[in-house]
């Protein structure tokens, strides 16, 4: 049975607090050590880019204009938006305004979702480029042979011929990077829709808003690793 | 303890510093300045990093314990790159055999 001290204890109170500040302040804590995980299992990724941009500057500078950069401008404005709407929702959360919170929320999952939704079309553009893709996916036809096909792979193409093999890498690194950035976000859009839930269901209070703070955090984190994958990937040697 | 709430004022004039630097980084990229080009565009993501993770993830307004777990994730990060780096680098050196 509840000793003296729960007495009174707020019931998202778990046991081994001794309070909701402290117990917040584990769940921040505990968030930035799984968000330290995710820094370096990116920075990975990061440093595999640096090594081989090092080793082929043109042929990384060439690929890089293969990417569309009116799209991924956009995209990072509708990411920096929705980090904007994912902090106004914790502000919400704070001053205990429910319907507030469930607005920025579902403004933060329109904005993420609206993310996925240019970056499909990129990833479908660069797709339906590939012959072999086109018929195994019984894709519409398209020109024949008027494009190169820039998803690595055997029907992988690029001109000129002699960057080929190197500007493959730049595309492996690109779906790649921006493939798992996009599995962040899908993961995003689950936990914004049970914080949804949750704030639905009265669950998150003035006092009890950390479920929202640290969802934030995690949200802000897929953000910032977009923030280094734009100018890496889209906008080496433009001015070419 | 605390918790800190911070100015829905604040949050804007980061979105603002945010879209200006999304903005500047896309601009400078159509100038050719050499080796600039690229330390201009990390110096924008960097220091639109840092705002976010100051202000948006409240780290300014955080305890000493999250400072540190933060500092320290880029500080393996740093260890991580430049240590590789320091390889890759200096393998067409040859100054020696």
């Amino acid at each position: 049975m509840p000793d003296a001290v729960h007495h009174h204890a707020h019931p998202a109170l778990a046991h081994h607090f001794d309070d909701l500040g402290q117990q917040s302040e584990a769940a921040t804590l505990g968030m930035w050590v799984f968000l330290v995980t995710e820094v370096l299992f990116f920075g990975g990724l990061f440093l595999c880019y640096l090594v081989y941009r090092t080793i082929y500057p043109a042929a990384f500078a060439l690929a890089s204009h293969e990417l569309d950069v009116v799209l991924g401008t956009v995209n990072t404005g509708v990411l920096i938006t929705s980090s904007l709407t994912m902090a106004l929702a914790v502000h919400a959360a704070q001053m205990g305004q429910r319907r507030l919170v469930m607005m920025f929320l579902v403004a933060t999952m329109v904005l993420g979702a609206t993310f996925l939704g240019i970056k499909s079309v990129e990833y479908y553009h660069k797709f339906e480029e590939c012959p072999e893709i086109r018929a195994a996916l019984h894709l519409p036809g398209g020109d024949e042979g008027a494009h190169a096909c820039h998803v690595p792979g055997p029907g992988f193409t690029f001109e000129p011929a002699q960057h080929a093999r190197h500007a493959q890498i730049f595309f492996s690194l690109y779906f790649t990077m921006t493939g798992i950035h996009a599995l962040h976000m899908v993961i995003g859009l689950g936990i914004m829709m049970w914080m949804l839930w949750w704030s639905w269901r009265g669950v998150i209070t003035a006092e009890y808003f950390s479920p929202i703070e640290v969802s934030g955090l995690y949200w802000h984190f897929v953000d910032i690793v977009w923030i280094f994958l734009f100018p890496l990937l889209y906008l080496i040697g433009r001015h070419g | 303890m605390s918790e800190h709430i911070v100015p829905k004022r604040v949050y804007y004039t980061i979105f603002g510093i945010l879209m200006l630097g999304t903005y500047l980084t896309v601009q400078i990229a159509y100038f050719d300045l050499g080796r600039l080009n690229t330390i201009a565009a990390l110096t924008i993501a960097v220091v639109k990093a840092t705002l976010v993770v100051l202000f948006f993830m409240h780290v300014k307004y955080s305890t000493r314990l999250t400072w540190a777990v933060v500092l320290g994730s880029i500080f393996w990060l740093g260890i991580m790159l430049s240590i590789t780096m320091s390889d890759y680098l200096t393998r067409g050196w040859r100054t020696f055999g």
